[in-house]
């Protein structure tokens, strides 16, 4: 039953075999025995999650559904969700209820989908392992003394363990593809402007974009479906004619060219995890690919390109967070100076702070030009390698993440190890690509993901290329044991 | 470039956290392993690359210049952090926010 498609969860919905209510109900139960052992969720309000189900139902009843209406769907505690509480994974938002919608949360709204809770995330999306939430880590369904990978942890848990028919996550380096990668699902970030920003708190604003997590291909479609669009209220939104994602589904692979990047395959990458993506491109070729070799010779530079910018950007965004309308305030202060430097000091965990402080000094008197200006020069020629790239392939295929979920505690005291997580992930944040990883297999029982890299706006292509792959492969489908 | 507890310190403070000279010790340390990976961009040639801000190079769209929010203050200051200094009440009044005296 929780093995189901979104597709399939639509027809049991539409053709009564349940109601939205029962379903709801159903994923709460699951919630209610797992998540005490994962810590996916932060916030549950089944009261208000069953007036949805409720109304979802009436739509059904009325004829009036469509293919996500009454579908229990987790959401990133990024979204302002108007009267839930929306933390970020942070003690300065502890308290925070959110009196907005995103804009996603008002696109799920729109079609009738369930909110099912808030999932956990590390504190403003900042981390690669869920371990920086003021709320506690997350456990990988798969083995819970490791890690889900993050920012987009709870989500992923939420995803592998079933907590959910589907989730949201945010990217900004890699934070839905390799936690999606290190818990063994299918996760998209789509093109940077193709899902509004509205009401998602922000992190780095050019490289923040929302995107679906998964079960398989098939259901990202479905939901970038609702997902993606217009919306006027953020400024870097792009204006662009409403897609039907699923549109290239079925389409044949023969003829199409699968570049490989020689730097997604030298050191650094775990022999066995190479060895899962070596399976999966001979898979592709099979079903009619042609490989064809290309470089991306700037990959390495991506990282510290992205710890100048998304620093930078961060340092700027989250300077709103001064305990004066929101957020924490200190209990003890002597004047305004006091109350700003006490407040944020107790509000931001240990690996926020220390992106502001980098950020901070970046754009510092005197630092500006060998910093700021030097990454922003650097990023433009990552972004060309890419251009180049993409005149000789259709899609470039590599590996996630270097390797699988690590043990919780294994990298929390070296984050410049945490950093290098999202080797394979950043440079497309950075050049606005849109990505997606998808499961490909296992190395000692532990997933890998496949990471599929697309041209600008060419969702549709890797969807249609992620969901031939998972017509002849069944990795997509395993469940961790013991949450059945 | 080599960073200083000092340089932690005046960073600290343009960047509103108060920071004790052991959190300043340990933040220099890992600090100073992060930019020694940023570093890594110095060896590279950029002469005449356009810095890059955004992917998609747009211009800031306009809106006619009309009203599209409204009022929601009293929703708004729900979220009011507790004032402190010994009170519990919320830091507002009169539909202001309430912050230490500025101007004597």
């Amino acid at each position: 039953m929780m093995n189901r498609s979104l597709k399939q969860f639509g027809e049991m919905l539409q053709t009564k075999k349940i109601s939205s209510v029962e379903l709801t109900q159903t994923f709460l139960a699951r919630i209610a025995q797992h998540n005490p052992s994962i810590n996916a969720y932060i916030a549950l309000d089944e009261a208000k999650s069953l007036a949805q189900a409720k109304a979802a139902d009436a739509l059904i009843a009325a004829g009036k559904a469509s293919p996500l209406t009454g579908i229990p769907i987790a959401q990133k505690d990024i979204f302002c969700a108007k009267d839930w509480p929306t933390t970020c994974g942070s003690k300065m938002l502890a308290n925070f209820v959110a009196p907005y919608d995103a804009h996603v949360i008002t696109q799920f709204d729109a079609v009738g989908a369930v909110n099912l809770g808030k999932t956990n995330m590390d504190e403003f999306a900042m981390g690669s392992s869920n371990e920086t939430s003021y709320f506690g880590g997350v456990k990988n369904p798969w083995d819970v003394e490791r890690v889900p990978g993050g920012s987009s942890g709870g989500s992923a848990a939420a995803v592998a363990a079933r907590l959910c028919a589907a989730a949201t996550g945010t990217d900004t380096g890699g934070s839905i593809r390799q936690p999606a990668s290190l818990c063994g699902f299918s996760g998209l970030k789509p093109t940077y402007g193709v899902v509004s920003r509205y009401g998602m708190i922000a992190f780095a604003s050019s490289l923040d974009q929302a995107g679906p997590m998964a079960k398989s291909a098939e259901d990202c479609a479905l939901m970038m479906n609702v997902m993606a669009g217009f919306d006027e209220r953020d400024s870097t939104s792009l204006n662009r004619e409403k897609e039907d994602y699923t549109r290239d589904l079925a389409k044949p692979l023969q003829g199409l060219r699968v570049g490989l990047p020689k730097e997604f395959f030298a050191e650094g990458l775990d022999a066995s995890v190479g060895k899962v993506i070596d399976e999966a491109i001979a898979a592709y070729k099979k079903l009619g690919a042609e490989i064809v070799e290309i470089s991306l010779p700037n990959t390495g530079l991506s990282i510290p390109v992205y710890y100048v910018l998304a620093p930078a950007e961060a340092s700027s965004n989250l300077s709103r967070y001064d305990g004066v309308r929101y957020g924490h305030r200190t209990a003890e202060y002597t004047d305004l100076m006091d109350m700003y430097c006490k407040s944020r000091a107790e509000g931001f965990g240990a690996e926020v702070k220390r992106r502001i402080l980098i950020g901070t000094y970046v754009l510092s008197a005197g630092y500006y030009d060998a910093y700021y200006l030097k990454a922003q020069q650097i990023r433009r020629l990552i972004a060309q390698d890419f251009v180049e790239a993409f005149k000789h392939c259709d899609v470039i295929m590599g590996p996630a993440a270097p390797s699988t979920a690590f043990k919780a505690g294994e990298k929390v005291d070296d984050p410049v190890a945490m950093y290098l997580q999202d080797i394979y992930t950043i440079s497309t944040n950075l050049a606005g690509l849109p990505g997606m990883s998808v499961p490909a297999g296992f190395s000692n029982g532990l997933p890998v993901g496949l990471q599929i890299i697309g041209n600008y706006f060419d969702e549709a292509r890797m969807l249609n290329v992620a969901h031939q792959y998972q017509q002849v492969t069944d990795w997509h489908l395993k469940m961790p044991q013991g949450i059945e | 470039m080599a960073l200083s507890i000092e340089d932690i310190k005046k960073v600290a403070h343009l960047a509103r956290l108060e920071i004790s000279d052991a959190d300043a010790s340990a933040t220099l340390t890992k600090l100073s392993g992060i930019l020694r990976l940023i570093e890594q961009m110095q060896a590279v040639d950029t002469t005449g690359i356009v810095p890059m801000s955004h992917s998609q190079d747009l211009s800031q769209r306009l809106r006619d210049d009309i009203v599209t929010k409204t009022n929601q203050r009293e929703a708004f200051q729900k979220n009011a952090p507790v004032l402190g200094n010994g009170s519990t009440e919320s830091a507002v009044a009169e539909g202001l926010y309430l912050v230490p005296k500025v101007i004597e």
